[in-house]
Protein backbone atom coordinates (compact mmCIF):
# COMPACT_ATOMS: atom_id res chain seq x y z
CA UNK A 1 0.00 0.00 0.00
CA UNK A 2 2.84 2.37 0.83
CA UNK A 3 4.50 1.56 -2.49
CA UNK A 4 1.27 2.32 -4.34
CA UNK A 5 1.11 5.71 -2.58
CA UNK A 6 4.77 6.41 -3.36
CA UNK A 7 4.36 5.62 -7.06
CA UNK A 8 1.04 7.44 -7.40
CA UNK A 9 2.53 10.55 -5.79
CA UNK A 10 5.58 10.32 -8.05
CA UNK A 11 3.48 9.98 -11.20
CA UNK A 12 1.10 12.76 -10.17
CA UNK A 13 3.79 15.21 -9.13
CA UNK A 14 5.77 14.64 -12.35
CA UNK A 15 2.62 15.07 -14.39
CA UNK A 16 1.94 18.41 -12.68
CA UNK A 17 5.46 19.63 -13.35
CA UNK A 18 5.58 18.48 -16.97
CA UNK A 19 2.12 19.91 -17.73
CA UNK A 20 3.40 23.38 -16.93
CA UNK A 21 6.28 22.98 -19.36
CA UNK A 22 4.10 21.88 -22.29
CA UNK A 23 0.71 23.49 -21.81
CA UNK A 24 0.25 26.88 -23.54
CA UNK A 25 0.76 29.61 -20.94
CA UNK A 26 -2.70 31.08 -21.55
CA UNK A 27 -4.38 27.97 -20.10
CA UNK A 28 -2.73 28.04 -16.68
CA UNK A 29 -1.76 31.66 -16.41
CA UNK A 30 -5.14 33.00 -15.37
CA UNK A 31 -4.94 35.19 -12.27
CA UNK A 32 -7.33 32.97 -10.29
CA UNK A 33 -5.51 29.76 -11.07
CA UNK A 34 -2.23 31.46 -10.29
CA UNK A 35 -3.45 32.85 -6.94
CA UNK A 36 -4.97 29.54 -5.94
CA UNK A 37 -1.83 27.54 -6.57
CA UNK A 38 0.37 30.13 -4.88
CA UNK A 39 -1.75 30.43 -1.76
CA UNK A 40 -3.13 26.91 -1.38
CA UNK A 41 0.13 25.71 0.21
CA UNK A 42 -0.35 28.26 3.02
CA UNK A 43 -3.62 26.67 4.12
CA UNK A 44 -2.38 23.12 3.56
CA UNK A 45 0.87 23.58 5.45
CA UNK A 46 -0.80 25.24 8.38
CA UNK A 47 -3.34 22.39 8.49
CA UNK A 48 -0.44 19.93 8.37
CA UNK A 49 1.20 21.67 11.34
CA UNK A 50 -2.00 21.34 13.38
CA UNK A 51 -2.56 17.70 12.51
CA UNK A 52 1.07 16.71 12.97
CA UNK A 53 1.37 18.43 16.35
CA UNK A 54 -2.04 18.22 18.02
CA UNK A 55 -3.74 15.14 16.57
CA UNK A 56 -3.48 11.74 18.20
CA UNK A 57 -5.56 9.54 15.96
CA UNK A 58 -8.94 11.26 16.00
CA UNK A 59 -8.51 13.30 19.18
CA UNK A 60 -6.73 16.59 19.81
CA UNK A 61 -4.04 16.53 22.50
CA UNK A 62 -1.39 18.89 23.83
CA UNK A 63 1.82 17.02 24.60
CA UNK A 64 5.59 17.27 24.09
CA UNK A 65 5.03 17.95 20.39
CA UNK A 66 3.31 21.26 21.23
CA UNK A 67 6.32 22.39 23.26
CA UNK A 68 8.55 21.39 20.34
CA UNK A 69 6.42 23.53 18.02
CA UNK A 70 6.78 26.56 20.28
CA UNK A 71 10.55 26.02 20.38
CA UNK A 72 10.59 25.77 16.57
CA UNK A 73 8.58 28.98 16.24
CA UNK A 74 11.08 30.82 18.45
CA UNK A 75 13.95 29.51 16.29
CA UNK A 76 12.21 30.61 13.09
CA UNK A 77 11.49 34.01 14.57
CA UNK A 78 15.21 34.30 15.42
CA UNK A 79 15.92 33.40 11.77
CA UNK A 80 17.92 30.30 12.63
CA UNK A 81 18.66 27.82 9.81
CA UNK A 82 16.17 25.06 9.03
CA UNK A 83 18.34 22.28 10.43
CA UNK A 84 18.63 24.09 13.77
CA UNK A 85 14.87 24.59 13.90
CA UNK A 86 14.24 20.88 13.37
CA UNK A 87 16.95 19.79 15.81
CA UNK A 88 15.79 22.14 18.58
CA UNK A 89 12.22 20.89 18.15
CA UNK A 90 13.33 17.25 18.38
CA UNK A 91 15.54 17.98 21.39
CA UNK A 92 12.70 19.78 23.19
CA UNK A 93 10.33 16.83 22.75
CA UNK A 94 13.06 14.34 23.67
CA UNK A 95 13.88 16.25 26.86
CA UNK A 96 10.25 16.49 27.98
CA UNK A 97 9.72 12.78 27.31
CA UNK A 98 12.84 11.84 29.26
CA UNK A 99 11.68 13.80 32.34
CA UNK B 1 31.20 47.81 -13.37
CA UNK B 2 33.00 45.64 -10.94
CA UNK B 3 36.75 45.46 -11.27
CA UNK B 4 39.29 43.70 -9.14
CA UNK B 5 42.66 45.35 -8.55
CA UNK B 6 45.97 43.58 -9.02
CA UNK B 7 45.58 41.12 -11.83
CA UNK B 8 43.31 43.33 -13.89
CA UNK B 9 45.57 44.33 -16.80
CA UNK B 10 42.90 45.46 -19.23
CA UNK B 11 41.31 48.75 -18.28
CA UNK B 12 38.35 50.49 -19.79
CA UNK B 13 35.49 48.69 -21.41
CA UNK B 14 37.33 46.39 -23.78
CA UNK B 15 35.97 42.99 -24.74
CA UNK B 16 37.97 41.16 -22.04
CA UNK B 17 36.41 43.33 -19.35
CA UNK B 18 32.97 42.51 -20.65
CA UNK B 19 33.92 38.84 -20.65
CA UNK B 20 35.16 39.12 -17.11
CA UNK B 21 32.02 40.68 -15.67
CA UNK B 22 30.01 38.13 -17.61
CA UNK B 23 32.08 35.38 -16.05
CA UNK B 24 31.66 36.98 -12.62
CA UNK B 25 27.91 36.96 -13.07
CA UNK B 26 27.94 33.32 -14.15
CA UNK B 27 30.05 32.42 -11.14
CA UNK B 28 27.70 34.33 -8.84
CA UNK B 29 24.66 32.50 -10.24
CA UNK B 30 26.40 29.13 -9.85
CA UNK B 31 27.48 30.00 -6.31
CA UNK B 32 23.92 30.87 -5.35
CA UNK B 33 22.53 27.74 -6.95
CA UNK B 34 24.99 25.50 -5.12
CA UNK B 35 24.51 27.38 -1.84
CA UNK B 36 20.79 26.66 -1.98
CA UNK B 37 21.53 23.05 -2.96
CA UNK B 38 23.63 22.48 0.16
CA UNK B 39 21.18 24.27 2.47
CA UNK B 40 18.18 22.35 1.17
CA UNK B 41 20.21 19.16 1.16
CA UNK B 42 20.60 19.28 4.93
CA UNK B 43 16.85 19.55 5.09
CA UNK B 44 16.65 16.24 3.23
CA UNK B 45 18.14 14.68 6.36
CA UNK B 46 14.98 15.52 8.28
CA UNK B 47 12.84 14.17 5.44
CA UNK B 48 14.68 10.84 5.45
CA UNK B 49 14.30 10.65 9.21
CA UNK B 50 10.61 11.63 9.06
CA UNK B 51 9.92 8.97 6.42
CA UNK B 52 11.38 6.06 8.36
CA UNK B 53 9.82 7.39 11.58
CA UNK B 54 6.46 7.25 9.78
CA UNK B 55 7.00 3.58 9.02
CA UNK B 56 8.40 3.73 5.48
CA UNK B 57 11.41 1.62 4.55
CA UNK B 58 14.71 3.24 3.62
CA UNK B 59 14.08 2.22 -0.01
CA UNK B 60 10.65 3.84 0.03
CA UNK B 61 12.08 7.04 1.53
CA UNK B 62 14.74 7.17 -1.18
CA UNK B 63 12.22 6.36 -3.91
CA UNK B 64 10.14 9.35 -2.80
CA UNK B 65 13.09 11.71 -3.02
CA UNK B 66 14.29 10.31 -6.35
CA UNK B 67 10.89 10.14 -8.05
CA UNK B 68 8.64 12.73 -6.37
CA UNK B 69 11.34 15.30 -5.64
CA UNK B 70 9.25 18.10 -4.17
CA UNK B 71 9.78 18.52 -0.44
CA UNK B 72 6.43 19.68 0.90
CA UNK B 73 4.53 16.94 -0.98
CA UNK B 74 6.92 14.28 0.30
CA UNK B 75 6.57 15.49 3.89
CA UNK B 76 2.80 15.61 3.52
CA UNK B 77 2.57 12.03 2.24
CA UNK B 78 4.71 10.57 5.03
CA UNK B 79 2.97 12.78 7.60
CA UNK B 80 -0.45 11.42 6.66
CA UNK B 81 0.75 7.81 6.37
CA UNK B 82 2.66 8.08 9.65
CA UNK B 83 -0.45 9.29 11.48
CA UNK B 84 -2.34 6.24 10.19
CA UNK B 85 -4.19 8.03 7.41
CA UNK B 86 -5.26 6.40 4.16
CA UNK B 87 -2.98 6.31 1.12
CA UNK B 88 -5.62 8.15 -0.90
CA UNK B 89 -5.72 11.07 1.56
CA UNK B 90 -1.92 11.17 1.63
CA UNK B 91 -1.56 11.17 -2.15
CA UNK B 92 -4.30 13.77 -2.61
CA UNK B 93 -2.67 16.13 -0.11
CA UNK B 94 0.72 15.65 -1.76
CA UNK B 95 -0.70 16.42 -5.20
CA UNK B 96 -2.52 19.55 -4.02
CA UNK B 97 0.76 20.80 -2.57
CA UNK B 98 2.62 19.86 -5.77
CA UNK B 99 0.25 21.82 -8.01
CA UNK B 100 2.30 24.98 -7.55
CA UNK B 101 5.15 23.36 -9.49
CA UNK B 102 2.94 23.47 -12.59
CA UNK B 103 2.74 27.25 -12.21
CA UNK B 104 6.49 27.46 -11.78
CA UNK B 105 6.94 25.49 -15.00
CA UNK B 106 4.67 27.87 -16.90
CA UNK B 107 6.72 30.84 -15.74
CA UNK B 108 10.01 29.08 -16.47
CA UNK B 109 9.02 27.92 -19.96
CA UNK B 110 8.50 31.55 -20.92
CA UNK B 111 11.88 32.46 -19.44
CA UNK B 112 14.20 29.65 -20.54
CA UNK B 113 14.06 28.40 -24.15
CA UNK B 114 14.46 24.62 -24.25
CA UNK B 115 13.96 21.66 -26.61
CA UNK B 116 11.02 19.33 -25.98
CA UNK B 117 13.25 16.53 -24.78
CA UNK B 118 15.12 18.86 -22.42
CA UNK B 119 11.78 19.98 -20.98
CA UNK B 120 11.00 16.42 -19.92
CA UNK B 121 14.15 16.47 -17.80
CA UNK B 122 13.68 20.05 -16.60
CA UNK B 123 10.22 19.11 -15.31
CA UNK B 124 11.64 16.78 -12.67
CA UNK B 125 13.81 19.54 -11.13
CA UNK B 126 11.09 22.22 -11.31
CA UNK B 127 10.73 23.05 -7.61
CA UNK B 128 10.66 26.08 -5.25
CA UNK B 129 14.43 26.51 -5.17
CA UNK B 130 15.31 26.13 -8.86
CA UNK B 131 12.48 28.49 -9.78
CA UNK B 132 13.59 31.07 -7.22
CA UNK B 133 17.19 31.04 -8.47
CA UNK B 134 16.12 31.19 -12.14
CA UNK B 135 13.74 34.10 -11.49
CA UNK B 136 16.34 36.12 -9.58
CA UNK B 137 19.22 35.59 -12.03
CA UNK B 138 19.98 38.08 -14.82
CA UNK B 139 17.86 37.01 -17.80
CA UNK B 140 20.43 35.28 -20.04
CA UNK B 141 21.60 33.29 -17.02
CA UNK B 142 18.16 32.14 -15.88
CA UNK B 143 18.78 28.72 -17.42
CA UNK B 144 22.17 28.39 -15.71
CA UNK B 145 20.60 29.29 -12.36
CA UNK B 146 17.74 26.87 -12.90
CA UNK B 147 19.94 23.89 -13.77
CA UNK B 148 22.58 24.59 -11.12
CA UNK B 149 20.01 24.87 -8.34
CA UNK B 150 17.74 22.12 -9.69
CA UNK B 151 20.40 19.47 -10.27
CA UNK B 152 22.37 20.58 -7.18
CA UNK B 153 19.34 20.25 -4.91
CA UNK B 154 18.53 16.91 -6.57
CA UNK B 155 21.94 15.48 -5.69
CA UNK B 156 22.12 16.79 -2.12
CA UNK B 157 18.45 16.13 -1.34
CA UNK B 158 18.78 12.48 -2.33
CA UNK B 159 22.08 11.90 -0.54
CA UNK B 160 20.66 13.50 2.61
CA UNK B 161 17.45 11.49 2.40
CA UNK B 162 19.47 8.27 2.38
CA UNK B 163 21.57 9.41 5.34
CA UNK B 164 18.54 10.58 7.34
CA UNK B 165 16.53 7.45 6.59
CA UNK B 166 19.34 5.07 7.52
CA UNK B 167 20.15 7.13 10.64
CA UNK B 168 16.58 7.26 11.91
CA UNK B 169 15.93 3.61 11.09
CA UNK B 170 18.55 2.59 13.64
CA UNK B 171 17.40 4.68 16.64
CA UNK B 172 14.33 5.10 18.91
CA UNK B 173 12.68 7.96 17.01
CA UNK B 174 10.02 8.63 19.66
CA UNK B 175 12.57 9.00 22.47
CA UNK B 176 14.64 11.34 20.30
CA UNK B 177 11.59 13.48 19.50
CA UNK B 178 11.94 12.96 15.74
CA UNK B 179 8.15 12.76 15.32
CA UNK B 180 7.90 16.24 16.86
CA UNK B 181 10.49 17.47 14.39
CA UNK B 182 8.06 16.81 11.52
CA UNK B 183 5.66 19.46 12.86
CA UNK B 184 8.61 21.84 13.09
CA UNK B 185 9.50 21.04 9.48
CA UNK B 186 5.98 21.93 8.32
CA UNK B 187 6.16 25.17 10.30
CA UNK B 188 9.52 25.91 8.68
CA UNK B 189 7.99 25.45 5.23
CA UNK B 190 4.99 27.58 6.17
CA UNK B 191 6.96 30.40 7.83
CA UNK B 192 8.20 32.32 4.74
CA UNK B 193 4.69 32.12 3.20
CA UNK B 194 2.85 33.29 6.32
CA UNK B 195 3.12 36.94 5.39
CA UNK B 196 1.40 36.32 2.04
CA UNK B 197 -1.82 35.12 3.59
CA UNK B 198 -1.96 35.01 7.39
CA UNK B 199 -5.74 34.63 7.45
CA UNK B 200 -5.58 31.63 5.13
CA UNK B 201 -3.08 30.04 7.49
CA UNK B 202 -5.38 30.58 10.47
CA UNK B 203 -8.36 29.35 8.47
CA UNK B 204 -6.55 26.21 7.38
CA UNK B 205 -5.46 25.48 10.93
CA UNK B 206 -8.98 25.96 12.34
CA UNK B 207 -10.66 23.79 9.71
CA UNK B 208 -8.09 21.04 10.29
CA UNK B 209 -8.49 21.19 14.08
CA UNK B 210 -12.27 21.10 13.82
CA UNK B 211 -12.11 18.16 11.41
CA UNK B 212 -9.70 15.97 13.40
CA UNK B 213 -12.37 14.43 15.68
CA UNK B 214 -14.91 14.16 12.83
CA UNK B 215 -13.04 12.90 9.78
CA UNK B 216 -10.74 9.91 9.16
CA UNK B 217 -7.03 10.50 9.75
CA UNK B 218 -5.44 12.38 6.85
CA UNK B 219 -8.69 13.89 5.63
CA UNK B 220 -8.65 17.05 7.83
CA UNK B 221 -5.73 18.49 5.85
CA UNK B 222 -7.55 17.89 2.58
CA UNK B 223 -10.69 19.49 3.99
CA UNK B 224 -8.65 22.54 5.01
CA UNK B 225 -7.35 22.86 1.44
CA UNK B 226 -10.79 22.43 -0.09
CA UNK B 227 -12.36 24.87 2.37
CA UNK B 228 -10.09 27.72 1.35
CA UNK B 229 -10.30 27.06 -2.41
CA UNK B 230 -13.52 29.08 -2.89
CA UNK B 231 -11.87 31.99 -1.05
CA UNK B 232 -8.85 31.81 -3.36
CA UNK B 233 -10.86 31.56 -6.54
CA UNK B 234 -13.08 34.50 -5.62
CA UNK B 235 -10.12 36.86 -5.17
Amino acid sequence: MIWAAVLATAAGCYLLKVTGWFVPASVLERPRVRAASALLPVALLSALVVVQVFADGRSLVVDARAAALVAAAVCLWRRLPFVVVVLVAAATAALLRAL
Amino acid sequence: MRRRGGCDLTHGSGPSEVARTDQDRRREVIRRGLGIAVAVGTYGLSFGAAATTAGLSVTQACALSLLVFTGASQFALVGVLGAGGSAVAGVATALLLGSRNAMYAVALSGLIPMSRRRRLLAAQVTIDESTAVAMTSPLPLAGLGFWTAGLGVYVFWNLATLLGAVGAASVDTHALGLDAAVGAAFLGLLWPRLRDAPRLAVGGALVAAAAVPLAPVGVPVLLAGLAVLPVLVRR
